[in-house]
């Protein structure tokens, strides 16, 4: 018994490391998708931190007034939200091709095929993170808090991250087309990251917004991430997202699996 | 050892309550070590069947047994004897070949150094050797059906699946891809094959099962079918198609089944009890309504003609040149 709970175990850490490398194969034998899903984040950042900074800047609560320092842990955290999307829209690519049908006839461990695409879109949320502090930085950002603080901001980031990953697994199989995935997500993420904290002060937002804007994950995402960023007290917004995220896993991990293993219609 | 290769029992695929009856209730047996061709019309229920027998799906009410085992409570076990090439060449695009094959069989959970040598001996056997680096998007469809058919050979797989292996290639592929399944089968593989190819059937098949909506029509050898279509069947075509009404309705009596015309609307098969009689009434009757056919053969029916008694649609004999697909991209 104890060796088939070793072997079970053995190999879903197998799959889940073949499935993670081939699907990470497909960005390094396609290095323009990399280069070129790196200009839009990169846009945003330069976009909003031009374009807001003068205004939102000062009535930031940000010492100095330094939108940049203010902006960068929100738009990480909008970029590694859509990167967790991809999960969807690569489970649902793969499941038109057929290749998620001769994935369900192995024998293979449950839920790898979904692990190994969340884990290779974790290790490119890692690429992206390392991608968007390097321009960050070259435009005046400034970690506040210590080096510690500043690898649990990224941290707390791809945590949440992989979470929406989870979630996007669930929504791809659910649709089982890339394009449906792909407006699905976009379709949970703006809301969500826009009616937050990530890029304006909540409390310029009207009243019934703030009421969602204050209680919604993205915000205690945020929030979390400037307090160890750049050291603006949160009142608890790091326990509150590490519990909004584990809860979010908590619930589509199942369901994503339920979902592979009844994929068929 | 089971007795059967794999066997399905009155297996019944409903979707919407029972509004749309993808299989009404099937039985099937297999040999071991034969080969068994589902025939069929698009949408009679071939796929539905080899997705059951490869545990990708779950019937409505039956059972479905590979080599014994419960295509549902014994999923995992199933998956361990079978491979499955499917319709679409399930391959990754970004993948070289032998990378794909090798993905494969890593998750059958063989030890890396048997994996790299069975890799080796697929790639050989399947001709992809020398493109065996080269990613598979550049790969012909013809190359991709070979190494789907691949990927499903590493795990050493006891039951083969192949759901419509060659549909869409070119007649010099499809020989090669019955070369190797004949291969595979004379070295004790049981293969289950689905297709709408007549003669595919005829050159592979030990048995043939051929279904129509959800359900079994017939089944036997080759030979068998043949011979329950009942004698022979008497070709002729005609030069106008104002001649064929009347040229039905005077060989109409000659045979309990209707005679059919083909698809170019000109060529007219009875089919007759006895041969050599039945083409000589079938000259008599044509010349009493002052036709004479531009041709007229006699011959033995093919699948081809058994299909179309039994379905009464056309089956696809050859491939035209405008359904040569690459695959599904």
């Amino acid at each position: 018994m104890a060796t088939s709970v070793i072997k079970r175990a053995y190999f879903q850490v197998n799959d889940t490391v073949v499935i993670t490398k081939r699907n990470l194969f497909r960005y390094i034998r396609l290095p323009q998708l990399v280069v070129f899903s790196s200009i839009q984040p990169i846009m945003f950042l330069v976009l909003f931190n031009f374009v807001f900074g003068g205004a939102i800047g000062a009535s930031s609560g940000v010492p100095g007034g330094k939108y940049i320092n203010f902006l960068l842990p929100g738009i990480l955290a909008q970029t590694m939200m859509f990167g967790g999307l991809q999960t969807g829209i690569g489970l649902a690519e793969d499941m038109g091709k057929g290749i998620i049908d001769r994935f369900r006839s192995l024998p293979m461990s449950r839920g790898a095929v979904m692990a190994g695409r969340t884990f290779s879109d974790l290790i490119r949320n890692v690429t992206v993170a390392g991608i968007m502090l390097t321009v960050g930085t070259i435009l005046g950002f400034r970690f506040q808090n210590g080096f510690i603080n500043a690898v649990g901001m990224v941290l707390i980031l791809l945590f949440f991250a992989f979470s929406i990953s989870w979630i996007a697994a669930f929504m791809g199989l659910s649709v089982g087309d890339a394009e449906t995935a792909q407006i699905a997500g976009f379709l949970m993420i703006f809301p969500l990251t826009f009616a937050s904290a990530a890029f304006v002060p909540i409390a310029t937002m009207p009243g019934w917004l703030q009421v969602f804007a204050r209680n919604q994950p993205v915000t205690h995402v945020v929030l979390a991430a400037r307090e160890l960023a750049i050291g603006i007290p949160s009142g608890g917004a790091i326990w509150k997202s590490i519990v909004w995220t584990i809860g979010i896993l908590a619930v589509f991990i199942p369901l994503a699996i339920h979902r592979y293993r009844s994929s068929a219609k | 050892m089971s007795k059967y290769a794999f066997e399905t029992k009155n297996v019944k695929k409903y979707y919407n309550g029972d509004k749309v009856k993808a299989l009404d209730g099937v039985t099937l047996k297999a040999e071991h070590g034969k080969v068994l061709a589902l025939l069929g019309p698009n949408g009679a229920g071939k796929t539905t069947i080899v997705r059951m027998l490869s545990t990708l799906l779950a019937p409505t009410s039956g059972t479905v047994k590979v080599m014994g085992m419960d295509v549902v409570a014994e999923a995992h076990d199933v998956r361990e004897i079978i491979g499955l090439a499917g319709q679409y060449a399930a391959v990754d695009e970004f993948l070289t070949g032998r990378e794909n094959i090798q993905m494969s069989g890593r998750l059958y959970h063989l030890p890396k150094a048997e994996v790299k040598k069975r890799t080796e001996t697929i790639l050989a056997r399947l001709n992809l050797t020398e493109a065996a680096d080269r990613q598979v998007k550049t790969y012909s469809g013809g190359m991709r059906r070979r190494l789907d058919l691949g990927a499903s050979l590493v795990g050493n797989p006891k039951i083969l699946f192949l759901d419509e292996p060659t549909t869409g290639l070119d007649p010099r592929t499809r020989q090669e891809l019955w070369h190797i399944i004949q291969d595979l089968v004379d070295e004790g593989t049981t293969v289950l094959l689905t297709t709408q190819y007549m003669d595919e059937a005829d050159e592979l098949a030990d048995h043939i099962a051929v279904i129509d909506r959800g359900k079994l029509i017939a089944e036997g050898t080759s030979d068998e079918l043949k011979t329950h279509l009942g004698g022979d069947v008497v070709e002729f075509a005609l030069d106008k198609e104002s001649d064929v009404k009347e040229a039905l309705k005077a060989v109409a009596k000659l045979s309990k089944q209707k005679p059919t015309v083909d698809e170019d609307g000109l060529t007219i098969t009875v089919p007759v009890k006895n041969g050599s009689k039945g083409l000589l009434n079938v000259v008599e009757e044509l010349n009493k309504v002052k036709i004479s056919p531009a041709s007229l053969s006699l011959h033995r029916p093919s699948l081809d003609d058994v299909f179309l008694a039994l379905t009464g649609k056309k089956a696809v004999s050859a491939v035209k040149p405008e359904e040569k697909k690459k695959g599904r991209k």
